[in-house]
């Protein structure tokens, strides 16, 4: 096997050096928590023509049970969200038969566990690669704070300095019903939403390339 | 026939992705289907514990080190609070010590059930084996909560014994699990161990001669497999391992089949050292009074125990404070990586996910 | 059970065959001259002490000084050893790197590095390993914040 002349070489300290020189980017600018999406609250006092109530409710409920998610385990977390996927604490009873390795094929994405200022960059290019209408739940107190890490030198101090969160799941490591808890609240936030958002409300890219 | 000509192609196994062990990156370099170079590498869950354990008292470590290898949390306790009495000079009662070996034992088969189900999983029996194994995990899983409360990261060991003794439910809870065990695991073996599609995946994949083993300071059922009989549990007994008659197993060829086999045959023998524990167990305190800020005196100390990945040790270094001055871990699962790329040369992709998983790795033990 | 080679017992061997390479000796271990390091390391690797089992290798930040330290084994003796070796730069501290004789060093000499920033001459691939390039600084040098 011959490498033919002209091809680009792959050089692994680039590489490595651009990937360093983009966590350290995101490092400068994205340490204060993004806003969450709270427009959910506001919906419930608009008052809506009876048609579109039928169609949101239609189309929320189609989508509230079947959200499929992208598993980033990144810690312990990951692993009570393993034993929530698995036989005893079924999840696919409310929708998730599958945890998509795909973000394209996904609507909703678990974080869990404690994320890294290294791993930052690709939490937001998998949040980004995901189509709408996208939830984020963050699981265990590291995702949420930074938990027990909050002081080290490399680890975000919550995920939602990196991704707008929508439900956040308290614990170290939350149970599994914990975990089912929290997956019902973001089910009522889904349903209360309005599928007239997604034309009005300009997407949220702060630190999105 | 002309010559056919191929270009090298790099693949990027990005840190996300579906095998569960974590947050791990590859980047691997194939010439068509077969791997030419590895290059791990890892770092996405680095958190600082060494640094943030030097700003915290010896107890306080203790649930730092609970998320090391976060699937074998009690052997993780163990370690350091061996390190920690062996540094402090504390005894530990024996009652304490009977229930340490108990919850270690059971956590090393719960953490070998969920090895063996992951590398079967990567094998492509997609998630039958594991959700077997998940059933006896989740068995073990409630035993714990019955004993300290968390299923997971359970910080149940303290310097100088345990937290708190077990309640009057457990004892036949436990003994009725361990009366069990064996016949579960007759299960699986009968159907994995001479599985033909296992036995084509694994046998002769991912070899580690028993030198290399050695020299590159790998551990654990990693390092038996390739015929090399060191179980810390054997040649340097910590803790009351030497009241307790149990094999070692060692392999032979040292290739992801062996491995498998070493993990599948210390369950069992991990359900002997129950048995023989759950006889032998003395009434008593569990805990030796110490005091709330520990002062070891100035020195330093390598603590280490056969955790179920592998040699886990625990490097403190005192200077007569309440923290320590070093807190280093080694770990097991990071040294065993060392020849990833030696035995992954020249076996295609998917041999690679293979000789991967039969490594067992754990991220948070890797990156600390 | 593992027996701890005293340090004395390994001075008499040593200074026979490498004069000049201990700087000082205990119970608990040796503390090596840095420059000698490599030819010790393969002196108990391959003579009658046969530690051929780096168990651990780190380094500790005494502020005059950097201690580097390796925890070795002997499996077929069953005996263990601490051997450590001292570095006083502080702007470029720099030690031999043990790779040639237990290339179990490898990737936690790469740690050491990228945590301590102790360079280790003559490892093969020394680069960071758990942080990011363009990570200002080694974060576990006792100065570090």
């Amino acid at each position: 096997m011959e490498i033919e002349p002209g091809l680009p070489v792959y050089s692994s300290h680039e590489l490595n050096v651009a990937e360093g020189a983009e966590v350290e980017r995101m490092r400068r600018t994205m340490d204060q928590p993004i806003p969450d999406p709270a427009d959910w609250l506001e919906e419930r006092e608009l008052s809506r023509n009876i048609l579109l109530t039928t169609v949101d409710k239609a189309v929320q409920w189609g989508r509230h049970y079947s959200t499929w998610p992208v598993n980033f385990g990144l810690a312990c977390c990951a692993f009570e969200m393993i034993s929530l996927a698995a036989s005893r604490f079924d999840v696919s009873r409310f929708g998730m038969e599958l945890l998509r390795a795909s973000p394209r094929q996904a609507d909703l994405m678990w974080v869990c566990g404690t994320l890294t200022w290294k791993m930052a960059p690709a939490l937001r290019r998998i949040y980004d690669q995901m189509p709408e209408p996208k939830w984020v739940l963050a699981m265990g107190v590291c995702a949420i704070s930074g938990g027990t890490f909050r002081e080290s030198y490399a680890v975000v101090p919550g995920v939602n300095c990196i991704v707008p969160v929508d439900v956040y799941v308290p614990g170290c490591p939350p149970r599994p019903e914990a975990l089912m808890y929290g997956v019902m609240k973001l089910h009522e936030k889904i349903m209360s939403q309005s599928v007239t958002r997604y034309f009005s409300i300009p997407l949220i890219t702060r630190g999105a390339k | 026939m002309t010559e056919l000509r191929t270009e090298p192609f790099v693949l990027n196994m990005g840190p996300h992705h579906p095998s569960t062990h974590g947050v791990f990156r590859m980047r691997v370099t194939f010439d068509g289907e077969v791997v030419v170079d590895v290059e791990p590498m890892f770092g996405y869950l680095h958190r600082g514990i060494e640094k943030l354990a030097e700003g915290r008292t010896y107890t306080q470590n203790i649930p730092l080190t609970d998320r090391l290898d976060y699937l074998a949390s009690m052997t993780n306790n163990w370690g350091y609070v061996l390190a920690a009495e062996k540094l402090a000079g504390i005894p530990v009662p024996e009652r304490a010590e009977y229930l340490r070996v108990i919850v270690g034992e059971l956590m090393r088969i719960a953490s070998h059930a969920m090895a063996i189900g992951f590398l079967l999983n990567e094998l492509g029996a997609f998630f039958t084996p594991f959700m077997y194994m998940y059933r006896e995990r989740e068995k073990i899983l409630d035993l714990f909560e019955m004993l300290c409360g968390q299923r997971l990261t359970y910080n149940y060991m303290r310097i100088g014994g345990v937290s708190h003794d077990a309640p009057p439910e457990f004892w036949p809870a436990v003994k009725r699990f361990v009366r069990e065990m064996p016949s579960y695991i007759d299960e699986y073996e009968r159907l994995l161990t001479t599985n033909e599609i296992l036995l084509a995946r694994t046998k002769g994949v991912g070899i580690l001669p028993r030198d290399l083993a050695i020299n590159s300071s790998a551990s654990g059922p990693f390092l038996r497999a390739s015929g090399v009989d060191w179980d810390l549990r054997r040649k340097d007994p910590y803790s009351i391992y030497d009241r307790f008659k149990f094999d070692v197993p060692v392999g032979t060829a040292g290739d992801v089949y062996d491995r498998y086999w070493c993990r599948m045959q210390e369950m069992r023998q991990s359900c002997r050292i129950l048995e023989q524990a759950l006889k032998q167990i003395p009434r008593g305190e569990v805990r030796t009074p110490v005091p709330h800020l520990l002062r070891p005196p100035v020195g330093e100390v390598y603590g280490h125990i056969e955790a179920p990945r592998g040699e886990l040790g625990f490097y403190l270094v005192s200077d007569n404070s309440i923290a320590p001055y070093r807190f280093h871990v080694r770990p097991s699962t990071l040294i065993n990586i060392t020849t990833l790329r030696q035995m992954s040369l020249g076996w295609k992709l998917a041999d690679l996910i293979a000789i991967f998983g039969s490594i067992d790795v754990v991220l948070g033990e890797i990156d600390r | 059970m593992t027996v701890a080679l005293s340090g004395k017992g390994v001075t008499e061997e040593l200074a026979k065959r490498i004069p000049g390479a201990i700087v000082s000796s205990d119970d608990k271990g040796i503390i090596i001259a840095s420059d000698k390091l490599l030819p010790v390391a393969e002196f108990l690797k391959s003579s009658q002490f046969a530690l051929d089992y780096l168990a651990n290798l780190t380094a500790v930040d005494y502020m005059d000084y950097f201690e580097v330290v390796y925890h070795l084994f002997s499996l077929q003796h069953n005996q263990s050893l601490t051997l450590k070796t001292r570095c006083y730069d502080r702007e470029r501290p720099a030690v031999p790197s043990v790779v040639s004789v237990w290339c179990g060093a490898d990737l936690q000499e790469r740690e050491v590095y990228d945590l301590m920033g102790i360079a280790f001459e003559g490892h093969p691939n020394l680069k960071r390993i758990v942080l990011w390039e363009g990570f200002p600084g080694h974060p576990l040098r006792r100065d570090y914040l």
